[in-house]
Formats: structure tokens, sequence, C-alpha cells
């Protein structure tokens, strides 16, 4: 009798011990989601969400339009216009691969665009048709403030040598 | 000729891989060794195949084969030959045959082990090793051949393709585009074929697994066989992700050495499932228990490692939320999928034969402990693999993409890396099967209270950061117990032997090199500890445009930029290179370049800093733009990172403590196949 109760015991404090553990994995998860979330918009949603999305913490992604970049390497402000491009990489790729997509978005007059404020020392990849992957906030002027600015040239790894080479 | 060569022998290791696994089966099936002789034959023979393709490739890469696409798109002209050579895993084509081919070493390797005692393993051994191999060789052949070459059509347009297409003709290209810039470093040359080694040599514990489920075989021989692949497996794996971690500081110019990108995290996810596993296999060996826990554990691993292939080199995830871009996505998740089911099917059919031998009793013995351990390893692992897929998920559910930083993982693995280090205290003072409070205090009390000795003198000496000094507190918890723990085997030894202290603390760990090797491993994750408490929490940085001459001042540094200097290369770079005189306190204490290369043939610069480096801090300087004329000034951006370098050495004490552990151990194979700590005698007395 007290033997299956100091097992039932036994057992009970192993599942306790595992439950604690547990819990405070699910807790930090939930908590720390909800804290560090972060919503990804294309360029047209973001303009479409207007006021709605002023100061929040938003990561979007567009094709940066070359003559647009100015850059004070004194102040290090760096600013810039991204046209819109699709998200959806099935779209991407019925538009035929991210470096036609970006191509397209930038000499597209018609598609929508913003212009980015950063402040930092300007990448090294920053340039005309890159992808710009950057996570800031929209404020009421209109303009895009980045905090975080990642860039992707799909061109320069995917495009076919051919052109740079003599034969 | 030599494309086709390349080609060929690859087509052939593929097909061979085939035949052995139906070999392998149909041998065991109709009881003919003769056809399991026959699949082990294949498993050994796929490794010269392999070798052969790989060297194939290698002197396309070396003499600029630029027909062939792949040289093309990782290779130039004036590359330097290592580069040309280690650029075999410098794209995915090549990476994933370099993979192959490391398989296959490992793969024949094991096929010359002494099989006696363990025959019945040997056929399902072979067919989980050459399934393997033949997914990866069909994704070499199928899908991203590295031989595949451009040909020039009637019509001038220029096509990729392995053979000549109708009215094609060879196109040569006189240059490739060379290999990406930030890859052409010497961190860059060493990391991923350690972080390979340590995914392949993970396939081959998992096949002793799956082996030991098939045949039935209950006991732990299949942890016994694999112990040593396992801990080399792990060593490279570490060592992987300690020198991408040094790469990232030496050469992506942000100051830091772990980003929490996806790609880091599908490294660091099979070395956590392999850590837990490590631990958990120890309660297996010495008390018969979890053995469902551990079987687990290393099909978790294996599936890890394959889904850390594809994240790693299929580029996927470097846009922002794309899992399906690539044609071998599919692929892989079937292959994962395929492999995770039938393994959960297996062990699912073996559950009652694996139960444990004993009850678990005591809530503070090792066993126990290992458990937790285990427990917040996958804690770590489900925070890791959440953050990767939450934005599919997000997307699944909402219809809306959310995505997670750096802050999510830091915030929720910050008190389960804590309680990590509070259990790496506490286990190796419990005993096996039974341990109590009173006993485990009085061996804790001494470390503990030195530990707090040490944070109040922090405190005193003025750091008053919380999150810090818990973090030095437990550093200094695991420090002292792990001191303490050598100290009382070498006093005992010295007391019993009569040895001196050195000669008993030496031959204390060399005869018991998985537990002394593994407290090395924890002194060597305290010091790194101790670096990334410098970085995380101390670090400061500022950026500057400062005229030739001009200062910037940093915590107790001083930098004077002197002059810039621009030259071309041999190797075909344009290097900018800053002089910055660093003072310290006042006094010069020494020169730093931090420079800006560009390189001409992919027009990109890769930014490299120059850093004054010493045990303290280092102070850590990037040079981000100029102009023309270099009187006008140029811009820096500059960091102080206080005991950075311990992170670095803590990573040599780490791979020191792993090889310590790992090294063969002549005795342990004279001790019999499942003794237990069941006698009285100590096992750690012997």
């Amino acid at each position: 009798m007290s033997n299956s109760g100091s097992q039932m015991f036994g057992r009970m404090k192993f599942f306790i011990g595992g439950l604690i553990i547990v819990t405070a994995v699910v807790y930090l998860i939930a908590s720390s989601t909800q804290e560090s979330a972060q919503y990804f918009l294309t360029i047209e949603e973001l303009i479409t969400k207007g006021d709605s999305i002023v100061g929040r913490n938003v990561r979007i992604s567009g094709a940066i339009v070359g003559e647009s970049i100015q850059y004070d390497p004194q102040t290090l402000d760096l600013r810039f216009i991204v046209a819109d491009v699709p998200a959806d990489n099935k779209e991407i790729e019925a538009q035929g691969g991210l470096a036609n997509v970006l191509h397209a978005a930038v000499t597209d007059p018609t598609r929508e665009r913003i212009q980015v404020v950063y402040n930092g020392p300007k990448p090294d990849l920053l340039r005309n048709e890159a992808q710009a992957i950057m996570t800031g906030h929209m404020s009421s002027d209109g303009v895009f403030y980045a905090d975080e600015l990642l860039l992707k040239c799909p061109t320069r790894y995917e495009e076919a040598i051919p052109q740079q080479s003599s034969g | 000729m030599m494309a086709n060569l390349g080609f060929g022998t690859l087509v052939i290791a593929f097909l061979l891989s085939i035949y052995g696994v139906w070999a392998a089966v149909y041998g065991v099936r109709g009881k003919k060794p003769a056809w399991v002789d026959s699949a082990r034959n294949a498993m050994l023979l796929s490794f010269p195949l392999v070798t052969l393709s790989v060297i194939t490739l290698i002197i396309l890469l070396a003499n600029g084969h630029y027909e062939v696409e792949y040289v093309a798109s990782v290779t130039s002209n004036s590359m330097p030959l290592y580069l040309k050579v280690t650029a075999l895993w410098g794209g995915q084509p090549g990476s994933l045959i370099f993979w192959s081919w490391l398989l296959a070493a490992f793969a024949s390797a094991v096929t010359l082990r002494n099989w006696d005692r363990d025959r019945e393993f040997l056929p399902w051994v072979v067919v989980v090793s050459l399934a393997t191999l033949a997914f990866f060789l069909g994704l070499s052949i199928f899908l991203e051949n590295p031989f595949a070459r451009l040909w020039q059509l009637p019509a001038g347009i220029i096509t990729k393709a392995m053979f000549q297409p109708a009215g094609g003709a060879l196109f040569f290209p006189g240059d490739g585009r060379g290999l990406n810039p930030l890859l052409r470093h010497p961190g860059m040359i060493f990391h991923p074929p350690m972080l390979y080694l340590g995914f392949v040599s993970f396939v081959i514990p998992y096949a002793f697994a799956i082996a030991s489920l098939v045949t039935g075989r209950s006991d732990d021989r299949w942890i016994r066989v694999t112990r040593r692949w396992t801990l080399v497996a792990w060593l490279f794996l570490s060592l992987g992700l300690i020198l991408g971690g040094r790469w990232a500081y030496d050469v992506l110019g942000w100051g830091g050495y772990w980003g929490w990108d996806p790609v880091e995290i599908a490294a660091f996810m099979p070395w956590l499932t392999g850590t837990a596993f490590l631990h958990s296999v120890m309660s297996q060996e010495k008390r018969g228990m979890v053995k469902h826990w551990n079987m687990v554990l290393i099909i978790l691993t294996y599936a890890l490692v394959i889904f850390g292939t594809f994240l790693t080199r299929s580029g996927v995830l470097s846009s922002v939320h794309a899992f399906a871009q690539s044609a071998i996505g599919p692929l892989f998740f079937t292959f994962i999928a395929l492999t995770f089911t039938i393994s959960l099917g297996l062990l699912l059919h073996r559950w009652q034969e694996l139960k444990s031998e004993v009850q678990m009793t005591s809530l503070l013995s090792r066993e126990a402990l290992f458990l937790f351990n285990n427990l917040l390893f996958i804690g770590v692992l489900l925070v890791c693999f959440w953050g990767v897929i939450f934005p599919l998920i997000s997307e699944l559910v909402s219809g809306q993409k959310v995505t997670v930083g750096p802050p999510f993982y830091e915030r929720a693995n910050a008190p389960l890396f804590g309680g990590l280090l509070l259990l790496m205290g506490i286990a190796p003072l419990a005993a096996w099967r039974h341990s109590t409070g009173k006993t485990l205090w009085r061996a804790a009390w001494k470390p503990l209270l030195a530990s707090l000795v040490v944070v109040g003198i922090l405190w005193a000496y003025g750091t008053h950061h919380i999150v810090a000094l818990i973090g030095f507190w437990l550093a200094g918890w695991v420090a002292f117990v792990t001191l303490y723990e050598f100290w009382r085997g070498g006093l005992a030894r010295k007391r019993r032997f009569g040895e001196s202290l050195p000669v008993a603390l030496w031959r204390l760990a060399g005869r018991n090199r998985r537990r002394y090797g593994g407290y090395i491993i924890h002194l060597g994750i305290v010091f790194m500890v101790l670096g990334i408490i410098g970085i995380e929490i101390f670090q400061r940085e500022t950026q500057a445009t400062i005229p030739q001459g001009g200062q910037i001042t940093l915590g107790p540094y001083v930098m004077t930029y002197d002059a810039l200097t621009n030259f071309d290369t041999k190797d075909g770079r344009n290097v900018s290179r800053a002089d910055v005189s660093v003072f310290k306190s006042g006094d010069f204490v020494e020169k730093i370049y931090p420079q800006r290369d560009y390189y001409y043939d992919s027009q990109q610069p890769v930014t490299i800093p120059g850093i004054r480096s010493t045990w303290e801090d280092d102070f850590y300087v990037l040079l981000v733009d100029w102009m023309a004329l270099s009187s006008q000034g140029a811009t820096f951006k500059v960091f102080y990172n206080p005991l950075v370098n311990w992170l670095w050495f803590g990573g040599i004490v780490f791979i020191l403590g792993t090889l310590v552990a790992a090294w063969p151990e002549s005795e342990s194979e004279l001790v019999k196949p499942g003794a237990r700590v069941k006698s009285s005698v100590p096992s750690r007395m012997r």
C-alpha cells in the first residue's frame, strides 16, 4: 500500500518537474512571439493600410530605384525609393524569377513606391534593382524609417554569364 | 570529356547505391548472406566512385573550365588555386556532391570495421547509408548537376545542359564570375566542410539505431558502437559553428558573431539534439533507461541534419520567407517526411522491447538531471524551430505574413540557457540512482559560496547590470563545481596511489576520458559565456566621419585616422586601406588597418575590420566610406567589444575537451557490454 503510494509520488514529482519546464518553454515562446512579431508587408499593402500601420514595427521588401539613392557620408543619412514587388514566391516564379520581377518593378512607373530613410553606413549591395528587405516603421509623413536594411542582388548570382564574356 | 567522366561516375555510384539497398534487403529477407556481402561491397565501392567524380570536378575548377556552368559561377581567372579548389563547396551543386562524397567516405569506413559481434546490423546499416547516399546523388544527377555545360544554340541563345542540345555548340566564356568575395576567407574555407562533416557523421549513429530497431536488438549495443562516431560528429558540428561565428566577426562587418539567422539556426538545431543525445545515452548505458527517448533524439537529429543541409545550401531562406522556391525543396521535404515516418513507425513497433529496465526514483539523481537537461535542450530546439517556421504558420493561419527576429530568440532562449548552466553545475555533483538534497548540498556549498563571492566582487567594482550578474554567477558556479570535481578526484588519487597532484590529475582525466573530457567542455562553455555576456550586454558602438588626423573616442580607446592608401592586388581586388592609430588611456598601443576590398570580377566590395584585440576587450574599426581625396576625411564605424576573446578561447577549450572525450580508450573495449553501475565499486575509482 505505502509502497505503491510512494511509487505514485515518485512518478508524480517527475511529472511535475517536467511540467514546470514545459510550461516555462511554452510561456517563453508565446510571450516572446507576441513581443517581437513583425508584420511582413508588401509596399502596396503598407500603403493600403494607411494610418492604421503608422508607428508599428513592420518588415517590408521592395526593389531599389537606382537614381533615387542619396547618401550623405557626413551624417550617414541614406535615402532612396523602393518600388512594390510581390512577396509570394509562386507569383515571383510566374513572372520569371526575382531578377525579372525587380527589373519590372523599377521600370514600371505605375507601381506603388515609397521613400525610405535609413541612418548608417551605405551597404555594399545597395544599387539599382537590388531587393531591399527593411525593418522599421511608417511615419505619418509617408516616409518609411528603416532600422535595419538587408539587401539581395539576385542578378549577380543567377544571371547567365554570357554578357560579360568574350567567348 | 572530363565533365562526362565526372557525371558518368556519379551515375554509376547512384545506380550502385540503389543496387546496394536492394541487395541488402533481398539478402537478409531471403537469408542469402552472399547478397548482403555484395551490398557491403557496393557500399565500399561507392567511395572511390564518388571520389573520382569529385576529383574530376576539382580539376575542372582548378583549370578554369568555364564551359561547365558551375565552374563559371564560382571561380574566375584571378582567384588563387586554393580558392578555386575550395570553390567545390562554394555553391549548391558543388556542396551537394561534396556532401555525398563525405557520406560515401564514412559509409565505406564503416564497412571496414569488425562486424563479428553485431553481424545482424550490417545489412540495415548498408540500407540506411546507401539510401541516404542515393537521395543526395540523385539530387546531383537530376536537379543540381555540377557538370552541366553551357551550349550556344544556333539562334545565339546560351543554355545550360548536360548533353549537347540539337545544333548546340559548347560555349567557352573567357572568365567566370568568381566566388562570392565574402566566402574568400580562411574561416569560410574550413567552416562549411566542418559543418558538413558534422552533419554527415550523424548519419552513421542513425543507421545503427535503425538497424537496432529493425533487428529488434534492444540492448545498448548500437550506442556503444557509435559512441565515438557521435562524439566526432558533434566535434565537427561544434567546430563548424564556432568557425562560422569567427568568420562572421572577421568578415561580415557588423561587430557580431551570431545573428539568429535561419541558416545559422539550421546548423544549430541538430547540434542541440545531438548534445541532448550525448548526455542522455549515459542514462541508458549506466542504468538501462530512457531507451525510447534516445531513439527519438537520434531520429530527430538525422531529420534535422537533412533539413539543415537543405536550408544552409539551397539559399531559400536568404529570401525572407521562401521555402519552396527551389525545385529541390519539395524533394527534401518528402525525403525527410518519409524517413521520419518510417523511423517513428519502427520505434512504435519496438516500443515494448525498449521498456526501461529500472524506474527513476530520485529527483536529484544524475539520470533525472539529465532528463531535465534534455527537456531544456528540446525547449531551445522548439524555440528555434518555432522561429524558423513561424512565418509559414502565421501565413497559413491568418493569411498575414509575420516574422520574428533575433530579439525573439534571445528573449526566449536566455532563461533556458540559464537553466542549462544551472544544471551543468548540479549534475556533476549528483550521484546515479539516488541523491538527496542533503548530500548534494554538502558537495555544493563551497562552489556556490565561491561563485557568490565573485558576484559580490563584481558588484563592488561597479557591475550592476542584473542579467550580466546572473550570467557571471552561473558561469562562476559551473567553473567552481567543475574545478572542484577535478580537485576532489585528483586528491583522492593522490591519497590512494601516492601520486603528485599534477600526475594524479593527468591520470584521472586519462582514465576517465569521457567524464573529464566532458568537464573540460563545460569549462570551455564557461569561457564562451564570459565572451557572450561581454559582447551582448556591454558592447558599445559609434560612427563618425572625421578628417585626416581626426579622432574618435569610444570607451577607454581613442583612434586617430592617419592616412588612406589605395592599391590593386594581383588577385583582382582594389584595396582601400586606412591607417589608424589606437590609443588607450592616452598611450599609443597599436596601429590597425581597416580596409575595403573591391572585387573586380564580382563587382562587390567587402569590408574587413581592423581589430585591436586583447583579453580584456576588442576595439573593432570598420572603414565605411571615404572621400575621393583622402584629405577630406573618412567614415568609420567603431565597436567596443569587452571580453569577446574569451568566446574564441572558450571555443578552443571546448574542442580540446571533445578531443579528450573522443580519444580512443583501449580499456573501454575490455569492459563487458552491458556492465552497469550495479556493483558497489564507484565507476570513477576504477
